[in-house]
């Protein structure tokens, strides 16, 4: 059974229907690139996924147990983790703060500790920024410590939507770095990007999005050589 | 002397108004909605313990306590039964609600206690201070006043600041979807702001009915609106601001009464708001920029 299961998906913003019936899965310990134009849907899928926006219709089963109506704050400790677009770190907080916020849901003391030294083993520049406002860190500091946000609850799946938006390209490529490694450590990935041609060549499988819709979908390293992608995603 | 006189005058009303708008502050700061309808929470609030305390009789202190119960059971109920359904809508929709609220409250009080204005027996029962051989009386109620909304202040700032909870209010300020992306539950966390405005709204309530002793539906009323003001002097959103807005408005309202004219005082009190958001806009403390309500 796969870790995260959507089934024949509909999200209505007021009379806009968004998402117009999607599935897809994602097993354990895969990367999965989610593709798609601007306004493709993409962002409204992960928002269903983690509970803040509730679809029409449609299943979602993570883990076995269905998720689909459960209350997101519910979902975080399941083990699933959101690394949102635009980042949305709590600017008024101090980079530990927000690191904290991520392990809200967490008891052990101890295992917190361990997971901090963790997140500031993989991102040093964060370490060295514990006691800054978030707000003053820079678009790529911050996109750091939203994902050192995310693995602080101990995820064992990770959505991120546009994790490369609006970075530098030496930036870009330390982010892809870092899903590789969070990859590699056993946490499964469920990565939106614009950047499509990074991200399939980091993931297992893709699907492509086209208004509300699942396209295409395949092995990544197949997609890639596929026509109508490379003319629509990749610039080829 | 006299002037001494008036600044403490100044001081003790300017007290109730911080305790207020701590209030105001608290929720606006975190749900960022404006409840105007805190002003009339604080005249059930001062009902409870005029029942409870002049009524059956009960020990003034407890009867304080019921009254911070029945204002919390009061401020959660208002939430989660007018506004949380709006929870997403304009602000406006917000807004008209909240002023609904308050009327219900005042014609429900109106309703079950009437409109005579009850006679509301001190609960500060402290000796006066005498100074300068009683030339120079301070309140015991002023006093106790002014250190009541200083460590209410004080607790609260350590409670935002220091508590997992309280960071969990600060993240709900700022983002709700983010917080919530933390596992936070946004609704309780709102229901826990106006758990505690409510509790204050109570404490408020006693000491305005005790330092000025008389209790109608409207009583909530008019304190309400200077403490909206002065929580917008000091900064919406900011705990200090509310405080220090509080003090300041009630000394610029009695200075003005005293020296000035007792007719204009409001309405100094009002154009002295406009030249401080004038000149700043986000009021004396606040940081961000005031949203539009
Ligand atoms: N809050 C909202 N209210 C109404 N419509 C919305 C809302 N959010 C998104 N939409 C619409 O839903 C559609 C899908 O938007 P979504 O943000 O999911 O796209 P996306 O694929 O993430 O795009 P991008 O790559 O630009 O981030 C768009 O047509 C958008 O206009
Ligand atoms: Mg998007």
């Amino acid at each position: 059974m796969a870790m995260l299961e959507v089934k024949d998906l509909h999200v209505h913003y007021g009379v806009i229907e968004a998402i117009k019936g999607i599935s897809f899965e994602v097993e354990q310990g895969e990367v999965i690139a989610l593709i798609g134009a601007n306004g493709a849907g993409k962002t409204t899928t992960l928002h269903t996924v983690t509970g803040l926006i509730k679809p029409t219709s449609g299943s979602i089963i993570f883990e076995g147990k269905d998720i689909t109506r459960t209350p997101g704050y519910k979902i975080v400790p399941m083990g699933m983790a959101h690394v949102p677009e635009g980042r949305r770190v709590f600017a008024q907080l101090s980079v530990y703060d927000n690191l904290m916020m991520g392990a809200y849901t967490r008891k052990d003391k101890n295992e917190i500790k361990e997971n901090l030294h963790m997140v500031y083993e993989r991102f040093p520049r964060l370490e060295e920024r514990k006691t800054q406002m978030a707000g003053t860190l820079s678009g790529g500091e911050q996109q750091m410590l939203a994902m050192g946000r995310a693995l602080m609850s101990q995820p064992s799946i990770i959505l991120m939507d546009e994790p490369s938006m609006g970075l530098s390209p030496i930036f870009v490529n330390e982010i892809f770095d870092i899903i590789k490694r969070v990859s590699q450590s056993g946490t499964t990935v469920l990565l939106v990007e614009q950047n499509a041609k990074k991200a399939l060549a980091i993931a297992d499988r893709a699907y492509v999005l086209e208004t509300g819709m699942i396209s295409l979908e395949g092995d990544a390293g197949e997609l890639m050589h596929n026509d109508a992608v490379k003319k629509a995603y990749l610039g080829e | 002397m006299s002037f001494v006189a008036h600044l403490i005058n100044g001081i003790s009303l300017g007290s109730v108004y911080a305790l207020i708008a701590l209030g105001y502050t608290m929720v606006y700061g975190i749900a960022k909605m404006l409840n105007f309808a805190h002003g009339d929470v604080i005249m059930i609030g001062g009902y409870v313990v005029f029942v409870t305390a002049s009524g059956l009789g009960i020990n003034p202190l407890a009867a304080i306590i019921v009254s911070m119960a029945a204002c919390t059971v009061l401020g959660v109920t208002i939430e989660r039964v007018a506004y949380r359904p709006l929870r997403g809508a304009s602000p406006l929709a917000v807004l008209i609600t909240a002023i609904g609220v308050s009327y219900l409250l005042q014609n429900v009080a109106l309703l079950v206690f009437g409109s005579d204005t009850k006679a509301f027996s001190n609960v500060v029962t402290l000796q006066n201070l005498e100074l300068f051989d009683g030339q120079l009386i301070i309140k015991s109620v002023t006093i106790v006043t002014v250190i009541v909304s200083i460590i209410i202040m004080v607790g609260l700032t350590f409670f935002v600041k220091k508590t997992k909870i309280g960071r969990a209010m600060t993240a709900v300020s700022e983002d709700q979807g983010a917080a919530q992306l933390m596992g936070i539950n946004v609704n309780g966390t709102i229901a826990v702001t106006f758990a505690i405005g409510s509790s204050l709204a109570a404490v408020a309530g006693v000491l305005l009915c005790s330092a000025y002793p008389s209790l109608t539906p409207y009583t909530g009323s008019m304190p309400g609106i200077k403490a909206f003001v002065a929580a917008v002097f000091g900064g919406i959103g900011s705990i200090p601001g509310a405080f220090i807005g509080g003090i300041l408005l009630g000394v610029i309202e009695n200075l003005s009464k005293a020296y000035i004219s007792s007719q204009l005082a409001d309405a100094i009190v009002f154009s002295i708001l406009i030249i401080v958001l004038l000149v700043k806009p986000t009021g004396l403390l606040g940081k961000k920029a005031l949203e539009k309500v």
